[in-house]
């Protein structure tokens, strides 16, 4: 059966610090309405502040102003989808940007384990990305939260 | 919102506790470290222990905090250790290779002492 659109949120930031927690509070309430578990909001949060913290660490390193692009998408089946886009300098390699521990913030906050955490906590990320043009990250999951309740 | 990035930090004895609160992520992660770092290498104590009962959120800039708290306690020779490490918190920690590696002690490892 194809999934269906249900919702879909579009949400612009701009790519400070200090809007890390605003991305990840926003994306949980607007996937609160496909009625996750404690245990998956958790994940969803968690995956979220990781992609966007990447747009504004690496993705404007070099440029102020930078914007992060998040769209949210809702499907039948308790399919959440979100995106965080933005248009900064790209990654060249994605595959080694990928790797565990790989990080090019030495000396900084990061531990490099970014990609590894989002890909722990959803179902699917996928990475695209040209150097100067930006980079996209599109991670989904379904949630199970009901199902796990009928059990219970 | 912005003062509770600031950790409280508890001597006794010569034994350091820093007890970390609230979200941490990259944005409060760097008050954090600098608290941190600064009295540590005032104080010098004999051991350290983080104190995350109080972390509400933690992404991997928190495995960054702690893992570079790490390596600034070995330079030093003094011992780190965890406490009140929460399920989420932990999971984390493993994708780090904290505990595999042995290099921490996480102590009272339990559900009941989480804030998560």
């Amino acid at each position: 059966m194809k999934e269906a659109l249900l919702n879909e949120y579009r949400l612009t930031l701009p790519a400070r610090s200090e809007n890390e927690s605003v991305a990840r509070a926003a994306v949980c309430t607007m996937a609160a309405l496909l009625d996750p578990t404690v245990g998956e909001l958790a994940d969803i949060r968690c995956a979220v502040s990781e992609a966007v913290t990447n747009a504004i660490v690496h993705g404007y390193r070099q440029q102020k102003n930078g914007t992060v692009y998040i769209t949210v998408k809702l499907y039948t089946g308790s399919v959440l989808q979100v995106e965080v886009a933005d248009r900064g300098c790209g990654i060249a390699d994605v595959e080694e940007a990928m790797q565990p521990l790989f990080t090019t913030d030495a000396g900084g906050e990061r531990s490099g384990m970014g990609f590894c955490v989002m890909q722990a906590f959803m179902d699917s990320v996928k990475v695209t990305s040209a150097p100067g043009k930006g980079t996209s990250v599109l991670m989904r999951k379904r949630l199970r939260g009901e199902d796990e309740r009928r059990k219970a | 919102m912005f003062e509770s990035a600031y950790p409280e930090i508890v001597m006794d004895n010569g034994r350091m506790t820093v007890k970390l609160r609230g979200e941490i992520d990259h944005h409060t992660a760097r008050p954090m470290r600098e608290e941190i770092d600064r009295a540590v290498r005032r104080i010098r104590p004999v051991s350290v222990t983080l104190d995350l009962a109080e972390v509400t959120f933690m992404d991997s800039s928190g495995l960054g905090l702690i893992l570079g708290r790490l390596d600034l306690a070995e330079q030093m020779g003094i011992p780190l250790s965890l406490r009140h490490v929460g399920e989420r918190v932990a999971r984390i920690l493993r994708m780090g290779g904290l505990c595999k590696a042995h290099r921490i002690q996480i102590e009272s490892e339990g559900k009941e002492a989480s804030g998560q």
